[in-house]
């Protein structure tokens, strides 16, 4: 679904990503651990069409063929299908819960498939629909993310590129959160790609993982693997 | 009530509404991409000309003038968006001052060169300068139907807003262009679109001062554009109440000024009235309907 070859990208006059390789297959989960500063937003937001590639490859198998990303607009990738729940949430906090939701399908001009995918969301996150009139920005911090992954959904993501999910929340939410993708994977078959710093949530739920360190890819294998692997658990799973 | 105070709450409300439609573009410009564009107030006099040269023209029934005028108006807004704007987006705040403020100059001396320094006068025809009686008062009709029509277009670009889905991704644009985009949203188009609906609007405001007025000239749409960036700013920047409230304040002060001083006072009407934003934003620094300045993601 997902295929990445050595991938280079610049900020301003940093080279952040120095030769990423990952792969995300139909219908599983792949996460990207890796310490503060590594590049794993900048590969999500790569990925999403919001920064240039400065070398290497990153396409997505959709229906329709293989896309380029780096000659896709963003536009052109979320009408693709992939989509991205960003870093800190960032939903729509002088708007209401609703059109947060409507927003995710922006896209969209199917209007019963919009209000359908919305009631699916209120199905699956029962708080949001008992204040969809609220303003989204009076949430607390679980259920704005509750939010920003409902807005994501609502758009049919065919990828979903979740970056930190678990950032600022407690532990206890955070498992919530992660039961839930975990529900929406197995129930939906949504394929994701998400982005941990804490990296034994993200392992246990996945089916593949990659850790990244210094804007390369250091290692790689399923999450099981990772999990029991030392050094691994030395660098991202022990104390501190 | 006497009809000397009817004569001026009437003026009031129809200056008000002049200033309330160009200021409803500066307010959404602003609270879309935080740009003040300085040549919003040439669209008015765009929109002046438009109408004067269609009249002149004879050749457009009279019922398709304002629609052409606005049509015009949106298209020379989102010209200066392609032009002037989309080249430096990204660039820093002072940029945006600099390009607009260059626009608003090349616009008023491509004026000059193709139309001329000479102010034209210029009369709507007769049945549009009818005079009503109202409560013992002399009103004309005019000054009726800016009010009418302002109230219109400020109803209909408010609903547009909170309830169409293009005004929602506006909203969601004009909190986090980041997030927008990552909705699929085309922020370009969004801002193409904003330039050109608050384009339109003044240009109609460039059409109603004509027939108050009757005369028109190049540099006609600076002062009202200034004091439509004024009441945008009493109002509260970005907001589009705030912008519509702002010009009704600034109009009917004006008014009053002028009004109710001793006459050897109202020369200087345009002090009192500056006077009197200042005094506003002393005790409300973020205007009437601002929220004080947010953090933005
Ligand atoms: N806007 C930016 N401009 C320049 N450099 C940036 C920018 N954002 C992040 N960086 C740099 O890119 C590197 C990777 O950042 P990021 O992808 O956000 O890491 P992570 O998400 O893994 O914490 C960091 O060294 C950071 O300093
Ligand atoms: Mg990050």
């Amino acid at each position: 679904m997902l295929r990445v070859e050595d991938l280079h990208v610049d900020r301003g006059r940093t080279k952040v990503l120095q030769g990423i390789n990952l792969s995300v297959e139909p219908g599983e989960i792949a996460t990207l651990i890796g310490a503060n500063g590594a590049g794993k937003t900048t590969t999500l937001m790569t990925l999403s069409g919001l920064l240039p590639i400065a070398g290497g490859r990153a396409e997505f198998r959709a229906e329709r063929g293989p896309l380029d990303i780096g000659a896709t607009s963003p536009v052109g990738l979320v009408r693709a299908g992939i989509i991205h729940c960003p870093e800190g949430r960032q939903i729509f906090g002088r708007l209401s819960i609703e059109e947060n939701l409507q927003l995710g399908a922006y896209l969209s001009n199917d209007r019963d498939r919009i209000a359908q995918a919305v009631a699916d969301i209120y199905e699956w996150f029962p708080i949001l629909g008992e204040r969809r009139a609220l303003k989204a920005g009076n949430l607390s911090g679980g259920e704005q993310m509750m939010l920003a992954i409902g807005r994501a959904l609502v758009a049919e993501p065919k990828l979903l590129l979740l970056d930190e999910p678990s950032l600022g929340l407690a532990p206890q939410i955070t498992e919530e959160i992660f039961d839930a993708l975990g529900k929406l994977n197995r129930e939906k078959g949504v394929t994701m790609l998400i982005v941990e710093q804490n990296a034994m949530l993200a392992l246990e739920l996945a089916d593949r993982a990659f850790v990244i360190e210094n804007g390369r890819i250091v290692l790689t294998g399923t999450g099981k693997e990772l999990l029991d692997d030392p050094a691994v658990f030395e660098a991202y799973l022990g104390v501190g | 009530m006497s009809d000397y105070l009817i004569q001026q709450i009437v003026n009031g409300l129809s200056l008000g509404s002049l200033y309330a439609l160009v200021a409803i573009g500066f307010s959404l410009i602003y609270g879309v991409i935080r740009l003040v564009n300085f040549a919003h107030g040439d669209l008015l006099m765009i929109g002046a000309f438009m109408t004067f040269g269609l009249v002149a023209s004879d050749m457009v029934p009279w019922a398709a003038i304002p629609l052409l005028v606005l049509a015009g108006g949106f298209a020379a807004g989102g010209l200066i968006e392609r032009v002037a704007f989309r080249s430096i987006s990204g660039a820093p705040m002072i940029t945006g001052f600099i390009v607009t403020l260059s626009a608003s100059i090349a616009i008023q001396n491509l004026a000059l060169i193709f139309l001329g320094s000479q102010p034209r006068n210029f009369n709507f025809p007769e049945v549009f300068r009818m005079r009503l009686p109202i409560g013992g008062a002399d009103v004309a009709l005019i000054d009726i139907v800016i009010p009418a029509v302002t109230l219109l277009c400020a109803l209909g670009l408010t609903t547009f807003i909170r309830r169409t889905r293009v005004g929602i991704a506006i909203r969601a644009v004009a909190e986090n262009p980041f997030a927008a985009q990552l909705m699929g949203i085309s922020i370009g188009r969004l801002v193409f679109l904003v330039f050109g609906l608050g384009g339109a609007l003044a240009a109609l405001a460039g059409l109603f001062w004509s027939g108050k007025y009757g005369q028109i000239n190049p540099l006609m749409g600076f002062l009202p554009g200034l004091k439509a960036f004024l009441a945008t700013i009493i109002g509260g920047v970005g907001s589009l109440p705030g912008a519509i409230a702002g010009g009704y304040i600034l109009g009917f002060s004006e008014i009053a000024f002028v009004g109710f001083l001793p006459p050897e006072y109202s020369g200087y009407r345009d002090a009192f009235v500056f006077g009197l934003l200042i005094l506003i934003l002393l005790v409300r620094p973020q205007g009437l309907f601002g929220e004080a300045e947010q953090e933005r993601a």
